[in-house]
């Protein structure tokens, strides 16, 4: 991890009070897919873990939805600003080289960080299916961009403006995917459904952090077996192995 | 030439910095980013007698210059601590400050009588004033008579000097500080956090699962001052300050108040290489208000110019 200056290249809304933001760093060349970065606004006391959606030369990109003060600021940086920053930061998504099949299982703001992985998979020309959760049309976003990358996408939306009517869950049995190794970040009820159904693959967590290195204790879980210890979101993971914590 | 060593009770710092209980877990995440023999000392985080989980998530909220917290003494227990934290800290020359919670005068009697026996542990910082644990913590720092009775027993089964860290959470704090000087303490850390809370604008409930949390930050910051100001003239006993320090200024503002030396707490988080920016810039900002040293600005406010 270090701290660095980036410089906004790009930042746009691409779907309701959603933003795409590409921002050059040298710490790029350190990031692996599910990974995150803390950003450090002026006027706020703690840094925003914000998950890191693409990976390419010199530039990354995130995708962020504006929920509190911190992400409406984050939408009101303009290009070539500088933007503190301290990353990457956590454990991100092992890539399993011998996998013919994956699954990416997104909901909401929880998708960009499966973006990167779809990358990884295209080039390894492993065969990628997408299950995207959204409330509504308005929200939908990267549905043209995994199309792109050669993936099948199928989309759900809570009132059915868009695709199935449901949840990824719905979409899933709609569809007849049986691929069985998943990839999965979104909302906790997504993520208990998913944990419900499948057996092998990965989950990306998410908790309120503070140091978002692994000192502060704010964001830990237990370990899912008989005398577990604990494990902290931010710096062993925010990934983990399906079934391997209990948030 | 400007002399940053500070000699204190059982600690000989090379400069006034030391990272605050909690902020820091025992160092090893920051030891990934610079090397921490750079620091006076480190107050690393609290043990107590059997591991702690802590408190239900969320454990933290931010607020306009500061956070909550309601961690709840998370650590492995002291004889973990013990086993695999003290002998790494072991490699860094600097001073470690073990910092002591519990919820029984029995635990914490047990708990200083083994860890100040450990050759890497140069003292011990006595948290009587964690806010967000159920039974003892805070309840031991806010009555004078308690703290006093904590502070002896403690004292008679340490082989290390003892700090004692105070609660801010009272009416009176000076009459606490004259308790624990009293019962023996080597000095006094001031100030742990404020109790406060946020609520959630949708659900209109606390943000925190604990409901109330402990206020650090710069927000802080001007009570911390205030605090140590009043109890610098009460006691003979040295003062570790600690509240919302962010910069080589703020050190100077506490060590005006009386303060010895200073923990850096919450700014950790902001920017993980707080301590050693304070560091580098605290010889200009002494030079530039006129001292050698760091030991001729304590207690500046309280003499006559």
């Amino acid at each position: 991890m270090q701290e660095e200056k980036g410089i906004i290249r790009a930042n746009q809304k691409i779907a309701a009070d959603t933003y795409e933001m590409v921002i050059q760093a040298e710490m790029t060349k350190a990031m692996e897919p599910g990974q995150f970065v803390e950003i450090r606004l002026p006027q706020f006391s703690l840094r925003r873990p914000i998950s890191i959606a693409s990976i390419n030369e010199d530039t990354f990109t995130i995708v962020y939805k504006v929920v509190g003060d911190g992400t409406e600021a984050l939408s009101h940086c303009r290009i070539q600003d500088e933007l503190d920053l301290f990353g990457p930061a956590g454990h991100g998504f092992p890539i399993h080289e011998e996998k013919r099949e994956v699954l990416l299982i997104g909901g909401g703001v929880g998708v960009p960080p499966l973006y990167e992985v779809a990358k990884r998979y295209r080039d390894l020309k492993a065969e990628v299916k997408v299950v995207l959760g959204f409330n509504d049309s308005d929200a939908v976003f990267y549905e043209e961009e995994f199309q792109r990358l050669g993936a099948t996408v199928c989309i759900a939306t809570m009132d059915g403006s868009l695709g199935c009517q449901g949840t990824v869950m719905d979409a899933i049995f709609e569809h007849s995917i049986d691929t069985s190794f998943v990839y999965a970040c979104g909302p906790k009820p997504m993520l208990a459904a998913v944990e419900a159904k499948y057996q092998e693959g990965y989950i990306s967590h998410e908790a309120r952090m503070a140091c978002g290195m692994g000192a502060c204790m704010a964001c830990v879980c237990k370990e899912n077996k008989q005398d577990g210890h604990y494990r902290r979101i931010c710096k062993d993971g925010p990934v983990f192995q399906l079934h391997e914590v209990i948030v | 030439m400007i002399d940053l060593k500070v000699k204190l009770p059982g600690l000989t710092l090379k400069n006034p910095i030391i990272p605050a209980s909690g902020c820091y877990g025992y160092g090893r995440e920051f030891a990934e980013l610079y090397d921490l023999s750079r620091l006076g000392g480190i107050a690393i985080k609290s043990a107590t007698g059997t591991e702690r989980f802590g408190n239900p998530l969320p454990r933290v909220a931010e607020t306009p210059s500061g956070m909550l917290n309601a961690i709840g003494l998370q650590n492995p227990g002291v004889d973990v601590i013990m086993e695999k934290e003290l002998p790494w800290l072991a490699q860094f020359d600097t001073e470690i400050i073990s910092n002591v919670g519990g919820s029984s005068k029995e635990e914490y009697v047990e708990v200083v009588k083994k860890i100040s026996q450990h050759p890497v542990v140069k003292a011990i910082e006595l948290n009587i004033s964690c806010p967000n644990v159920k039974n003892g913590g805070m309840s031991f720092g806010t009555d004078a008579a308690m703290a006093a009775e904590i502070t002896a027993a403690v004292k008679a089964v340490s082989a290390k000097p003892v700090y004692v860290k105070l609660s801010p959470n009272v009416t009176n704090i000076v009459e606490i500080a004259k308790a624990v000087e009293a019962a023996g303490a080597d000095g006094i850390v001031m100030i742990n956090t404020l109790m406060g809370m946020r609520l959630d604008l949708k659900s209109g409930k606390p943000i925190l699962t604990n409901k109330t949390g402990g206020l650090s930050g710069p927000a802080i910051k001007p009570v911390a001052i205030r605090m140590i100001y009043q109890v610098y003239q009460a006691v003979k006993i040295p003062i570790i300050g600690v509240g919302g320090i962010a910069s080589a200024e703020d050190v100077l503002e506490f060590l005006y108040a009386g303060a010895s030396a200073v923990e850096v707490g919450m700014m950790n988080f902001t920017d993980p290489y707080i301590c050693l920016k304070i560091i580098e810039n605290l010889p200009s900002v002494l030079k530039k208000y006129g001292f050698k040293s760091v030991k001729e600005a304590v207690g500046r406010s309280h003499r006559d110019e």
